[in-house]
């Protein structure tokens, strides 16, 4: 990450409702340049939905989400890099014209580089649909660095990857936290990133400040 | 502009990559086109009077076989969810798709029509006009059925509920269709009115489908 970022986020008094339920409300957090926010919280207590609602892919049922900053004004979605469980992969495609794609559409970035920090160079011209389900997710994560962006979205972002490229992961959230970006990660298995913040859904307070553990093993 | 282009030299690569959808919608409509001699029998005059409505019906119902593919593919491997958050709006990228399904779909039907027109005792001199009102016609067949294809999204066995949305909104596209045509087979007007409408109803369509289909298209992400 040569570009330094800096933007800031800030959720002010957000809400969350899902078929009628009320999953968590009157959550505000205001993340700067190089945060790392970890979400925690068992299943089924919004971690996926606040990550959309951040995205802009769900609506809020109350509060706000904006970028301030030097990136006021630009809509939050254009800022943020969304992988979750759906890794929007053409498996018609090869590993490279899928990213190709997303470097055309997206605006970016060096396809080449973005392939080599998961090792996918050798595998760039085969067809994704023959990728294995961890090569795929480490083909959706290329997109972080195929086109660059201030704030990452990760949802169990460590989901079928082996251990070598659990680390690889860590170290590319500790780069790019370090370059001035923002990472909002939830995870069920400890990372080695440097949270500057834990998000509890569950608990009654839900945001700690100054966390530097991943979630208790 | 380059994000739409992109997306567009994406779909249509996916398109004959995937080859299906095409294969199949020029299949039916060649299927369909070449029993209708059975059903209505084999009087000439009859035939080459009811080619234009024949050709142009066949071919809304082929169009249609691949529509729910319009945005449902991207939808399931979650490509949609990036895809609204890229730089483009959310009615652009459905005008992208819709472009590209016109391009991967109605134009080789359209292409295919000729040949079709001939085993209807389409009258020769009358072919180019055929082939030109239905490339003219066609971006509203493929704009709306974006309309259908973003409102039946995440549903089961989308395809029939999708052609009983949007056939009804192929009315005014038929009838000036078929007229363009007919003018030019049986007289007496001129074929050049019905088309300039076919135009207008395309331009028309290329501009609000595009808003209907962004707006349905958010609401599937509830």
């Amino acid at each position: 990450m040569s570009i330094p970022f800096t933007a800031t986020l800030e959720a002010e008094g957000i809400a969350c409702e899902r078929g009628g339920r009320r999953l968590f409300e009157d959550l505000s957090f205001a993340l700067g340049p190089g945060d790392a926010l970890l979400v925690q919280g068992p299943n089924g207590t919004g971690k996926t939905s606040l990550m959309r609602q951040i995205a802009g892919l769900l609506p809020l049922a109350a509060g706000t989400v904006r970028a301030t900053g030097s990136e006021a004004g630009t809509p939050t979605a254009e800022l943020c890099h969304y992988v979750g469980h759906l890794n929007a992969v053409k498996t018609s495609l090869s590993v490279r014209e899928n990213l190709t794609f997303w470097t055309g559409f997206l605006g970016g970035g060096n396809v080449d580089a973005a392939l080599g920090i998961f090792g996918l160079a050798p595998i760039a011209e085969i067809d994704a649909g023959l990728l294995s389900a961890g090569q795929k997710r480490k083909l959706a994560l290329s997109r972080l660095f195929a086109c660059p962006r201030p704030v990452w979205l990760l949802d169990e972002p460590s989901v079928s990857l082996d251990v070598a490229s659990v680390e690889r992961l860590s170290a590319a959230i500790r780069d790019h936290t370090k370059a001035g970006g923002i990472a909002i990660v939830s995870t069920h298995v400890p990372l080695g990133a440097d949270f500057t913040h834990t998000l509890d859904l569950a608990a009654p307070d839900p945001l700690e400040y100054g966390s530097a553990e991943g979630p208790a093993p | 502009m380059t994000a739409a282009l992109a997306l567009i030299r994406r779909d249509v690569a996916l398109a004959f990559r995937e080859g299906g959808a095409i294969g199949v919608a020029l299949g039916f409509y060649l299927v369909v086109i070449a029993i209708a001699p059975f059903g209505l029998g084999p009087d000439l005059n009859l035939l080459s009077r009811v080619a234009p409505g024949l050709l142009w019906v066949a071919l809304l119902l082929a169009a249609l076989l691949s529509a729910d593919r319009i945005f449902h593919n991207d939808y399931e491997d979650g490509t949609l969810d990036v895809l609204t958050m890229g730089p483009l709006p959310l009615p652009v990228v459905a005008a992208s798709k819709s472009l590209a399904h016109w391009i991967t779909t109605c134009v080789p039907l359209a292409l295919l029509a000729p040949v079709l027109g001939l085993l209807l005792n389409l009258p020769i001199h009358t072919i180019p006009l055929l082939v030109l009102a239905m490339l003219a016609g066609t971006p509203a067949v493929s704009f709306i059925a974006g309309i259908g294809a973003s409102l039946t999204l995440g549903l089961r066995r989308s395809g029939l509920l999708l052609a009983l949305l949007v056939l009804p909104l192929y009315v005014p596209v038929l009838i000036f269709g078929v007229s363009t045509v007919s003018a030019a087979v049986t007289g007496p007007g001129s074929p050049w009115p019905p088309f300039l409408m076919l135009c207008a109803i395309s331009l028309a369509s290329m501009v609000l489908a595009p808003l209907a289909a962004a707006a349905a298209l958010r609401t599937a992400f509830r």
